[in-house]
């Protein structure tokens, strides 16, 4: 068994599958099946097992399988290092998420410091041409898997703005009250902000160090327009002077949630944005492995890796990298595929699944090579 | 079910109090009528009574039978220190550590612009005024260590900075754990170590 992997996953009316099971071991997982058979669901199950909204950001309600909409439920067996964690994940009928590790109610922050899962999906072919906040989530997850507080700071701080923006939109003008908001809005930005530079400096090393196939990338932290003040004490001095301009626009102009992410693809020193569709899922595979590898070396185990479609828009050179990248580090990857002959190389080294779909019901057969 | 209709309307009532749910209120309900002259009866005349006397302390929000709470109306209860608390279950759990022997400061909330909760709402103004008028030398801010828990500790030490010594219940109040749920032991350690801010 890797040292971080799940095993027995169970999904229960969770979108398309109404029950299904997957006995995995510490191997790769392939799952392949047509387009709409439900395989990038059993992915979002598994992405649930860390903190926040899984890989597509749904609402736990979305989630419910329909037409029935009664609630859901996942549970599966997690080796996290030496550790072996039952996990349940419910939602009733119209009530939030609710996390259980070994049968004790626990936050959703609590299954950041036992699992680290990172995916990379369709929809993220366009990260680097789309807007900002796609890039910056991108980024706080990958701060997230290296500082599992990260994910606290991120909540603190975004309550706090939540707050001061309704003052602002109110036009609430007490200066106590914006300055209490201000402060833990500066001492959790602070926090953010260093979080997610120590994280690029992780991925920088990891990717110096290492002999890959894929290519550099050069990941620049940008504040923003209005600039990121470096300490809280500057931030808070920051957030208060800009008062009257955060008033005329409702809400704050400053801060880390401003924050974007520059990539360049070194080798051509050509920013990421202008580089072919093929280099950039190149590029962001080769983020996610070094990720991995860091991982390796800080968490003590590669993270669950999620892999959507990865197979499209990379050769079969880089397929056979990819996969030889992901075996070598001991990942359990979870991957799909319309078909199993995209995963040919992995032979033995992957376990499969055949995902196929039968009146909106998926069916799930796992089977070896 | 073959029980009448009050009877089903005292375990709807029932099932609405905190910790209850419909099968333990069908528990406590049957439980009450067997017990009738022990527990039944007592409790139906306690809470008429109850019914009638429970209100806030003029002075400090807590609950009691008398316009002022026997806190706040004790002399020796008077050394010099407030302590600060969100909710009236707060002072009652401090209370039961019997750690603290000053007296108390119910703020009935925290501070929390998208609820639409201000400083109004909150015995804020309150407390600035008895910091002068009871010679306080200290304000101990036993606040949740939640955003809005920690909104309403600056606001407060805002307003009362330069009047009196502020001070914080120390670190070991789990994040978001609030007052009520630690043991006593924890609140004991966490007043003993507090910190000036
Ligand atoms: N809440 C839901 N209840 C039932 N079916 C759902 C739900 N959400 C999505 N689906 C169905 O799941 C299918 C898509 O599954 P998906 O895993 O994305 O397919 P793929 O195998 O192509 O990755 C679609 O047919 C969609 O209608
Ligand atoms: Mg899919
Ligand atoms: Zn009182």
């Amino acid at each position: 068994m890797a040292s971080l992997a799940l095993s027995e996953l169970k999904l229960s009316h969770f979108r398309s599958h109404k029950h299904a099971r997957i006995d995995a071991d510490g191997r790769p997982v392939v799952l392949y099946g047509p387009n709409g058979a439900g395989k990038t669901n059993i992915l979002e199950a598994v992405s649930l097992f860390s903190p926040g909204r899984g890989l597509r950001h749904a609402s736990a309600a979305d989630m419910a399988r329909r037409p029935e909409s009664l609630g859901w439920k996942l549970s599966g067996v997690l080796h996290s290092l030496h550790q072996i964690h039952e996990i349940d994940i419910t939602c009733q009928e119209g009530g939030a998420r609710q996390v259980r590790i070994d049968e004790k109610a626990a936050p959703q922050l609590a299954l950041g410091r036992i699992a680290r899962v990172l995916w990379l999906v369709p929809s993220m072919d366009r990260l680097w041409i789309e807007g900002a906040e796609g890039r910056r989530r991108f980024l706080d997850r990958i701060t997230m898997s290296f500082t599992p507080a990260h994910g606290d700071a991120t909540l603190a701080y975004d309550k706090a703005m939540r707050e001061r923006n309704r003052l602002l939109k109110d036009m609430v003008r007490d200066p106590h009250w914006y300055r209490a908001l201000e402060t833990q809005m500066a001492e959790a930005g602070a926090v953010i902000h260093a979080n997610r530079q120590a994280a690029l400096v992780h991925l920088a090393a990891a990717q110096d160090q290492a002999e890959t196939a894929f290519p550099t990338a050069t990941l620049d932290l940008i504040a923003g327009d209005a600039g990121m003040p470096e300490t809280s004490d500057d931030f808070c001095a920051a957030l208060a002077d800009n008062r009257p301009r955060d008033m005329a626009a409702g809400r704050s102009l400053i801060g880390p949630h401003r924050a974007d992410l520059f990539a360049t693809y070194a080798a051509k020193d050509v920013p990421a944005r202008d580089c072919s569709t093929g280099e950039q899922k190149a590029l962001l595979v080769s983020l996610i492995l070094a990720n991995a590898r860091a991982l390796a070396r800080d968490f003590g185990a590669p993270p669950l890796l999620l892999l959507d479609e990865v197979a499209a828009h990379l050769d079969a050179d880089r397929r056979g990298a990819l996969y030889h990248e992901i075996t070598a580090l001991g990942a359990q990857a979870w991957m799909t595929g319309t078909e199993m002959t995209l995963f040919d190389t992995l032979g033995d080294a992957a376990m499969y699944v055949k995902i196929t779909e039968i009146d909106g019901l998926s069916q799930v057969a796992q089977h070896d090579a | 079910m073959n029980s009448t209709r009050d009877i089903d309307a005292l375990i709807d009532l029932m099932a609405k109090l905190p910790g209850l749910g419909p099968r333990s209120a069908r528990r406590a309900v049957l439980h009450l009528i067997r017990k009738r002259a022990l527990l039944l009866t007592p409790l139906a005349d306690l809470m008429q009574s109850v019914a009638v006397t429970a209100r806030e302390c003029l002075n400090c929000g807590n609950i009691g039978t008398s316009d002022v709470c026997d806190i706040c109306a004790s002399h020796k209860r008077g050394n010099g220190l407030i302590c600060v608390v969100e909710d009236v279950a707060d002072l009652w759990a401090m209370e039961r550590a019997g750690v603290f022997k000053g007296r108390y400061h119910v703020l009935g909330g925290t501070l929390s612009a998208l609820d639409a909760i201000g400083p109004e709402d909150l015995r804020i103004p309150k407390l600035v005024d008895r910091v002068a008028s009871e010679d306080i030398t200290e304000v101990i801010l036993a606040l949740n260590a939640t955003v809005d828990g920690q909104t309403t500790a600056h606001y407060i030490a805002d307003q009362l900075d330069g009047r009196t010594l502020l001070t914080t219940l120390a670190q070991g109040v789990p994040i978001g754990g609030e007052l009520d749920y630690l043991d006593d032991g924890t609140i004991t350690a966490a007043l003993n170590a507090r910190k000036s801010i």
